[in-house]
């Protein structure tokens, strides 16, 4: 088995099976592969950006792909998760298939919301991604109601919230760590630290950049890790996630990472100082697990990941696009009442 | 039918969610030990227990929450103390709540009522005191309603929570303590939307909601006995809207006239009054009449409020002026 799998009764296309794999022991080389894909998606949605096929703001996760892959090993179906609008990544971690994907970046029917969400803000419910979130900081305070509602629920689900940096510095997050600790809610903060909040160097507009000792004075557990390193990501996730199933409430995980892609497509990254991009792309987490697989592997697993996400891609510019005549639809429960 | 008034009749109709359904919670700024500032859920947090809870001063934590819960099955009955509160975290209305359906195409959906209060008293400061259902209204996937009566107070709030989609009931503060009415309590649970002719007449159709309903009512008896014989719409909901009453009755009197507490910009009679000229232009006899607060920020001091807000007495002035336009 590889990490790409098609999951059965869910969807058809391919996607990443990370969830499933959350017991077994795992190989370099499928964290490698997991990663890989995200790294090509990313690259493949620039093209299809810069090509003018993808149109909007788009915000890669290339550089931080171990963080989602380590997460989603961590997580067990059912587990809700929330990202941002950095979310290609997690969508695809949590099994949405690499075709829905780039069919709801293109504007087309088979996207995962028929082009309503875009690259910024799409969910995938039934594959326990509640979405992408375009306002920074505002999942935080949603994944507590999620906790809330699986506390009730007493379904042992642990609530994954993830956001960047930036998002430590908005009240809602401040509000949302202090419910969740108050309510004891099994739900885990996974701050993706890459330094930069935007266009803007998060050292500058904060006081200390230890952003993880804010779980302190909530009496939230917090950890700063390593988040080019999937199996340490996963290592902190599951013990946070046990946490959370024991009832022992949240916890606050700050992953140091490094966006290789700007803030934005288009992003001329001029914020960089000498050497910097260089110096992130020698310890990104592709080129450290690379670095003690064969090279055959290696190549072996390349050729299978890009004939993937070519074969993707291209089915999802030959769908049909979204049926504009639907544009209305789903605003509300009865539609009627509102004509 | 029981007499109650208008915060015991919200009470009534929490009471009977919790009980009725399982999956509704009940929560916000000191709701649960001390049953909320105007005691609207006074004993509940008893009886449900854990279900009904206090929180911190967090208005995203409790909306993003409310959101979050009712995206995975749950029925979140939330408090926002004073509507102004809202507005520290609209994002979680607007932005989220709002989209919840839409943009899953109803993959998931975020069916939750906010409970708020507006309006002006006497001393109620300017940021306790505005009237902001436009806002609201002017946001697609929000359900919005504003209980004028005892009876709306507990059928709309109940209408409010069986609904699957997010919903703003915005009750009035002065209205909450200052009558008993009598209340049936166990009737279906209606749908939300539809609004409500409590007066009829022949010569003018007053469109009003929420505390202005009295007002206009009052107003129309002053009116009536200068002969001029008013009909009183109370709009009830502003989301859906029901603009087929209002065009009926229009085509009886000829002439509108709208009542609100808001100000006067932006307020939602100017989409009454726009729907009117797009649709039905040609039943009118006579331009359209907005009375409303002429644009200001609300003082604190009574008689500086009583300036600018519309009491009876300006509502008849201008009912008769348009009663012989």
């Amino acid at each position: 088995m590889t990490a790409i799998g098609v999951l059965s009764g869910v969807a058809a296309e391919p996607g990443l099976a990370l969830r499933e794999r959350h017991c077994r022991a795992l190989q370099d080389l499928d964290l490698y592969e997991a990663m890989l894909a995200i790294r090509v998606f990313e690259e493949r949605v620039r093209e299809l950006r810069l090509d003018g096929d993808v149109v909007g703001s788009v915000h890669l996760e290339i550089g931080q792909e171990a963080i989602p892959v380590g997460a989603l090993l961590a997580l067990r179906p059912g587990d809700p998760v929330f990202s941002t609008y950095r979310g290609h990544g997690w969508a695809l971690a949590c099994g949405s298939p690499f075709a829905a994907v780039f069919g709801e970046l293109l504007g087309r029917e088979t996207g995962v919301n028929g082009g309503r969400g875009g690259s910024a803000y799409f969910s995938d419910v039934a594959h326990g991604f509640y979405g992408e979130n375009s306002i920074v900081g505002a999942g935080a305070p949603i994944a507590c109601g999620a906790a809330l509602a699986a506390k009730r629920a007493k379904s042992g689900a642990a609530v994954l919230t993830v956001f960047g940096d930036g998002a430590m510095n908005q009240g809602s997050v401040s509000e949302a760590l202090n419910f969740a600790a108050a309510l004891k809610l099994p739900v885990i903060f996974l701050c993706e630290n890459n330094r930069y909040s935007e266009l803007t160097l998060l050292a500058d507009v904060v006081p200390s950049d230890q952003l993880y000792e804010r779980g302190g004075p909530y009496r939230i557990p917090g950890v700063r890790i390593d988040g080019n390193d999937a199996r340490t990501v996963a290592a902190a996730v599951a013990e946070a996630a046990d946490r959370a199933r024991a009832g022992d409430g949240p916890s606050l995980i700050e992953a140091m990472t490094e966006r290789i892609a700007g803030h934005y497509i288009g992003d001329h990254e001029q914020y960089r100082g000498p050497g910097e991009l260089e110096r992130i792309c020698a310890d990104e987490p592709l080129v450290r697990l690379a670095r003690n697989l064969p090279t055959a592997d290696l190549r072996e697993v390349q050729g299978r990941v890009a004939h993937l996400m070519r074969r993707a891609s291209t089915s999802a510019l030959e769908a049909d696009l979204a049926d504009a005549s639907a544009v209305r639809d789903h605003l509300y429960a009865d539609g009627a009442l509102y004509a | 039918m029981r007499e109650m008034t208008y915060a015991q009749a919200i009470n009534a109709a929490l009471d009977r969610a919790l009980g009725e359904r399982a999956e509704t919670l009940l929560y916000g700024e000191d709701v649960a030990k001390w049953g909320g500032i105007f005691g609207c859920t006074k004993g509940l947090a008893t009886k449900y227990g854990d279900r009904v809870f206090d929180t911190p001063i967090s208005e995203s934590a409790i909306l993003g929450s409310a959101v979050g819960a009712a995206m995975l099955g749950q029925r979140p009955i939330v408090e926002i103390m004073w509507i102004d509160f809202a507005l520290v975290a609209l994002d979680q209305l607007v932005n989220q709540a709002a989209n919840v359906r839409y943009v899953s195409r109803g993959a998931l959906t975020a069916p939750l009522t906010v409970r708020t209060q507006q309006g002006a008293m006497p001393g109620s400061c300017a940021q306790h005191s505005q009237n902001l259902e436009a806002f609201f209204a002017h946001t697609p996937g929000l359900v919005v309603g504003l209980p004028a009566t005892a009876q709306d107070a507990h059928d709309m709030l109940l209408s409010a929570i069986w609904c699957d989609d997010p919903a703003i009931v915005i009750e009035n503060r002065t209205l909450y303590f200052d009558r008993t009415e009598p209340v049936a309590l166990d009737s279906p649970v209606a749908p939300v939307g539809g609004a409500r002719v409590v007066r009829e007449g022949a010569d003018i159709t007053v469109v009003t909601w929420s505390a202005m309903v009295r007002k206009a009512l009052a107003a129309a008896e002053s009116a009536a006995s200068e002969g001029v014989d008013v009909e009183v719409i109370d709009l009830r909901w502003l989301r859906p809207l029901d603009m087929h009453t209002v065009l009926s009755s229009l085509a009886k009197t000829s002439r509108l006239m709208v009542v609100h507490e808001a100000n006067r910009t932006g307020g939602f009679g100017a989409e009454i009054a726009a729907r009117v000229a797009e649709d039905a232009l040609d039943l009118l006899d006579a331009p359209v009449r907005r009375v409303a607060v002429p644009d200001s920020r609300i003082p604190a001091a009574p008689h500086l409020q009583q300036a600018l807000i519309p009491t009876k007495e300006h509502i008849a002035r201008e009912l008769v002026m348009l009663g012989k336009f």
